[in-house]
């Protein structure tokens, strides 16, 4: 292989042992950027200058006798939604076009510390809605295993990126599945984190109570070595967790007996696609030949798990994104030619010049939720059935150590197929969705093909059962060869490519 | 729950939107259909459930009050559109 097809923890290994220095790992990387980027068009933003002077530092320390920890010199992106002091965050939204924040994401931070080499910022759904990339403001991302189909969403462009190689890894966000649902239709894995574990300060905030920021990687053991890089306690965010962070890759024992296994018949019913259901259930006897103990059980409250999701996620982002007036930062509309406007009129056209649709329909949904009237119809019942669901989850957790589903009903799906209809778009979201409203980790990793397109298995554990989850993801990753498939950017893009603006 | 052109254009005032005319007929159908589909919400009897505001057991979280380095000024105005004297500039409301 390549040195950009390699995983973090191989090269690594190769760092360590004078084979390659962080410099050419980096050049390696952005050769593969120049070379695939017209066609997968996963960055927004390249750091390349930045990107060297990094790697340059790090084969200084090594040189200089230090050892610096294992992500030290790997290439890494960012999704553009993750502040980074000097480079600017568009949130792929012509609001934030021109936004350069004037701090750093905490992750960012970290991962800085721990000698990350960052490649630039990665494409998104605006604001981080949408399921597809789709509604990017500047352009969409294509998938690396057809270019005529979509790579997910919201954290589309960094799922493209690791699995095209333009990036080792990637960090992105997840509030309904926008780090799982990409890494399942881009073939990789993606782990969104319990609630709290992470800190989110720095995360440009779409729904504060749901949002989790998350490693998207290659493998089980790249995750579990990104998490611990970036997991731990932030006073800068009050919703962090004082959790003990563990060290995540000492559960990569690649043991699976008798783990016990849920298996929700509710997330293989109506809407599933059956070929997914077939390889997914192909993966869950694969379980079973390792030696977890695996059984059927019920999620009653499945159901009502998308339109709560649909209620709390908009309400919270209609408050968040109020902030986008204008006045401090981002877009300002002009007033009419040659006219004057007052406050009013300047926030209103600003808002209405500077999103998308998407983010006009949310804010939309959730002002109407939130107004007036509907606040107890809507918001307060979807809160109580949210209630609910996170107790269908204490059930199951108390005789399951783990529960499987497909990630994503369907497989990967072509542009435009379900950008009409905003509905038929929210429930490819479906099972991923209840996992962040129960504040529970959630991981997806690739577990085979429908027609050349990549499928994820999702696994779910208990609060702070991240190391559960891991144990049992990289079980079953070793057991199978699909993490080692690389792909093979086949098929023609529907629509020309853009013309890329600097950072 | 259909939603009415008057309710949209309500709504669209308390988001601070300017809509068009197509987009308010779009919205108003968007909108009524994923509220239609929200209506299922409704065969639950809820009337003993405690709502979840949050997951986490986390409540006043606080710190001491100790001054800290703030943000650089200069990069902070620098993402303003409009600015004067070290202020951020809007358009006069008196």
């Amino acid at each position: 292989m390549e040195l950009f097809q390699l995983t973090a923890h191989q090269l690594a290994e190769m760092l360590k042992k004078g084979e390659a220095s962080a410099e050419e790992i980096t050049r390696a990387v952005f050769a593969r950027i120049y070379e695939v980027e017209d066609r997968i068009q996963a960055y927004v933003t390249v750091t390349e200058e930045t990107a060297y002077q990094a790697a340059k530092e790090i084969d200084r320390k090594r040189r200089e006798g230090e050892i610096p920890g294992p992500l030290a010199g790997i290439p890494a992106g960012l999704k553009d939604n993750l502040c980074t002091r000097g480079t600017r965050t568009t949130c792929s939204s012509r609001m934030l076009e021109n936004f350069v924040p004037p701090y750093d994401a905490t992750v960012v931070k970290k991962l800085a510390a721990a000698g990350a080499v960052f490649t630039g910022k990665l494409n998104m759904d605006e604001f981080a809605m949408g399921s597809s990339t789709e509604n990017s403001a500047f352009f969409p991302t294509r998938n690396p295993w057809h270019l005529g189909y979509v790579p997910g969403g919201s954290s589309g462009g960094a799922a493209a990126a690791v699995a095209a190689g333009e990036a080792v890894y990637a960090l992105g966000s997840d509030t309904g599945g926008s780090i799982r649902q990409p890494a399942s239709f881009c073939g990789i894995v993606g782990l969104k984190p319990t609630y709290g574990l992470v800190s989110r300060f720095g995360l440009v905030a779409f729904a504060s109570s749901l949002d989790q920021i998350g490693p998207l990687t290659k493998d089980v053991r790249d995750c579990a070595l990104v998490l611990n890089a970036i997991a731990g306690h932030d006073p800068l965010d009050s919703t962090s967790a004082p959790f003990p962070v563990p060290d995540y890759t000492s559960y990569l024992t690649g043991e699976a007996r008798g783990v016990k296994v849920g298996v929700p018949r509710e997330f293989f019913g109506k809407g599933l696609d059956p070929r997914v259901g077939e390889v997914v259930r192909a993966a869950i006897s694969r379980l079973e030949d390792l030696g977890a103990v695996v059984e059927e059980c019920s999620f009653p409250h499945a159901e009502y798990a998308l339109p709560c999701y649909y209620i709390i996620a908009p309400a919270e982002a209609s408050s968040n994104l109020a902030r986008y007036d204008g006045v401090r930062y981002g877009y300002r509309a002009a007033p009419e030619k040659g006219g004057n406007y007052n406050l009013l009129e300047m926030y209103m056209r600003t808002r209405s010049e500077g999103f998308g649709p998407e983010v006009k329909r949310r804010i939309m949904l959730g002002t109407y939720a939130l107004s007036s009237g509907y606040y107890d119809a809507y918001y307060l019942k979807a809160l109580k059935l949210r209630t609910l669901i996170r107790q269908d989850f204490n059930r199951l957790f108390e005789q399951f150590d783990v529960i499987v589903s497909p990630t994503s009903p369907t497989p990967p799906f072509r542009f435009g197929e379900k950008a009409g209809d905003p509905l038929v778009m929210y429930l490819s979201d479906v099972y991923t969705i209840p996992i962040n409203l129960a504040g529970i980790p959630a991981l997806s990793l690739p577990c085979g093909f429908v027609e050349g397109l990549p499928v994820g298995l999702q696994i779910m554990a208990p609060p702070f059962g991240e190391g559960t989850l891991l144990r049992v993801a990289y079980a079953y990753e070793q057991s199978t060869p699909y993490h080692l498939a690389r792909p093979p950017l086949k098929g023609e893009p529907e629509q020309e490519p853009v013309e890329k603006t600097g950072p | 729950m259909k939603l009415s052109r008057e309710e949209v254009e309500h709504v669209a005032i308390l988001a601070r939107l300017a809509l068009s005319e197509e987009e308010k007929e779009q919205f108003r159908a968007q909108l009524s259909s994923v509220l239609e589909y929200a209506e299922m919400i409704n065969r639950l009897d809820t009337a003993h459930v405690e709502p979840t505001y949050h997951v986490l057991p986390l409540q006043n979280v606080s710190r001491p009050d100790e001054a800290r380095e703030s943000l650089p000024r200069e990069e902070v105005l620098g993402n303003a559109p409009e600015r004067e004297a070290g202020y951020f500039k809007v358009p006069r409301i008196i």
